[in-house]
């Protein structure tokens, strides 16, 4: 079994990925190579003991060695989403530990088989770690991601997948934009149903391992459909997030 | 690290209910959803609910039957290990110390696996089950309990973190010796207590 203990790690960076989100980066005294898909505890406690923990994913792969990179999404009222995104600087100490989680996980014994990727909002980060993963260990299995964003600030990541899509040939990008589309944009603009889940289905052959990660609502409905459309149950990985 | 703190921190917040909240939790008014795959849709004329393992003689319920069992209502707080906590939940169901009336359990039985529809399982001690500890939610909210939250039925023992409330539950073995369901197998407590803070193997 690993052992989870709490480690000081510094903060490196922070980005500006959207108006909402940004992605941390810390150094950590003890790192572990992760699998893509896990997640660490971040903890934050204040003067007078008072502690607040929560889980995020991590974004970077385990070839960015010594350092995770935590994209966080700020919650309204969020205590501790607030502090770190608008409390935290470089240099600054935060506890963490982990890597935790060993079921939503793209494992390297998966890298020859089709991969279906499904996200929503701030769902696509521990997806996007398994993307950087599969570049960086230079896979070409068919591999597809459904984004699902309410409009343009939402889409994180954008550049980087944008580009990853155009680059290698094996990695399809499907954006779908529910709320509000960018001028001229011709692409998906609805909720993920099941006549685009079909078009991408029929993309990958054999059929895919799945990772869907998002509010509970868009993995509710997209876990069904696959599942409707015939796919067996232990080869979609869901990771639900509600509003917290 | 007792010393650290992060400054600035934790000067906003709000003080209501502290002593129901476990450490390292904070209260949500949502039930999050959270489940490892998709959520098995179960047709009630094939549903069972069964008691087997180490008992002298096995027990299966139909639906019809089993809603059949004396019903109880129950109110509790509850804790999940990603950190959220819900207060003041109210369910309808049957308490486990019913259902143990129908069975006799051998001698040697110290701990139990809940299994679910979808091969979900996790194992507790047997007495975290008795005595008023636990029930099978078939209720919530005044509503049948829906298909994401474990509906048909799920098993309810709130007292330690909810990943021991085994959703869409099909059945408990009984066991002499405690073994790992799903997550414990993954590093998660094999018994997770929330007031101590039992979230991963190495808390135990």
């Amino acid at each position: 079994m690993e052992k989870f203990h709490w480690q000081l790690a510094t903060v490196q960076s922070v980005t500006q990925e959207t108006p909402r989100v940004k992605t941390i980066t810390l150094a950590l005294p003890e790192w572990i190579p992760h699998l893509p898909g896990q997640h660490y505890d971040v903890r934050l406690t204040a003067a007078d003991g008072y502690q607040a923990q929560r889980s995020y994913s991590i974004a970077s792969p385990p070839e960015q060695t010594r350092q995770i990179a935590l994209t966080v999404e700020l919650i309204e009222d969020g205590e501790v989403s607030t502090y770190l995104l608008e409390g935290l600087a470089p240099g600054d100490s935060l506890e963490v530990r982990g890597p935790i989680g060993g079921y939503f996980v793209w494992k390297d014994n998966m890298k020859n088989l089709p991969l279906l990727l499904v996200a929503g909002g701030s769902g696509v980060v521990p997806l996007m770690a398994m993307l950087r993963h599969r570049t960086a260990i230079g896979a070409t299995n068919p591999a597809v991601l459904i984004f699902s964003v309410r409009t343009e600030d939402d889409a994180i990541y954008q550049r980087e997948l944008t580009q990853l899509a155009s680059q290698d040939s094996s990695f399809h990008l499907f954006v779908t934009y529910t709320r509000h589309s960018p001028t001229g944009w011709s692409g998906y603009q609805r909720r993920i149903d099941r006549a685009m889940l079909t078009e991408v289905l029929n993309q990958l052959n054999p059929a895919p391992q799945c990772f869907i990660c998002g509010p509970t609502l868009l993995v509710e409905n997209v876990a069904n459909i696959l599942t409707d459309m015939g796919l067996p149950a232990n080869t979609i990985r869901t990771e639900r997030f509600g509003p917290s | 690290m007792a010393a650290f703190f992060n400054p600035g921190f934790g000067s906003k917040r709000k003080a209501s209910n502290s002593d129901r909240i476990p450490p390292g939790q904070y209260e949500t008014d949502d039930f999050p959803v959270l489940t490892a795959g998709p959520t098995p849709r179960i047709p009630l004329d094939t549903w069972t609910f069964s008691l087997d393992g180490l008992v002298e003689s096995p027990q299966h319920w139909t639906w019809e039957q089993f809603n059949a069992l004396p019903h109880q209502s129950v109110t509790n707080d509850i804790h999940c290990v990603t950190k959220w906590s819900k207060l003041d939940t109210h369910w309808e169901g049957i308490s486990i110390d019913t259902l143990l009336e129908h069975v006799t359990l051998k001698p040697e039985v110290r701990y139990v696996m809940a299994y679910s529809y979808g091969d979900y399982t996790t194992n507790m001690p047997l007495d975290d089950l008795r005595n008023g500890k636990a029930f099978i939610g078939l209720r919530f909210e005044g509503q049948p309990l829906a298909p994401e939250h474990g509906g048909p039925a799920r098993l309810v023992v709130p007292h330690l973190y909810f990943w021991k409330s085994a959703k869409w539950i099909k059945g408990l073995r009984f066991m002499e010796k405690d073994e790992p369901g799903f997550w414990e197998d993954g590093g998660y407590s094999m018994y997770g207590d929330p007031w101590k803070e039992q979230r991963y193997s190495s808390d135990d």
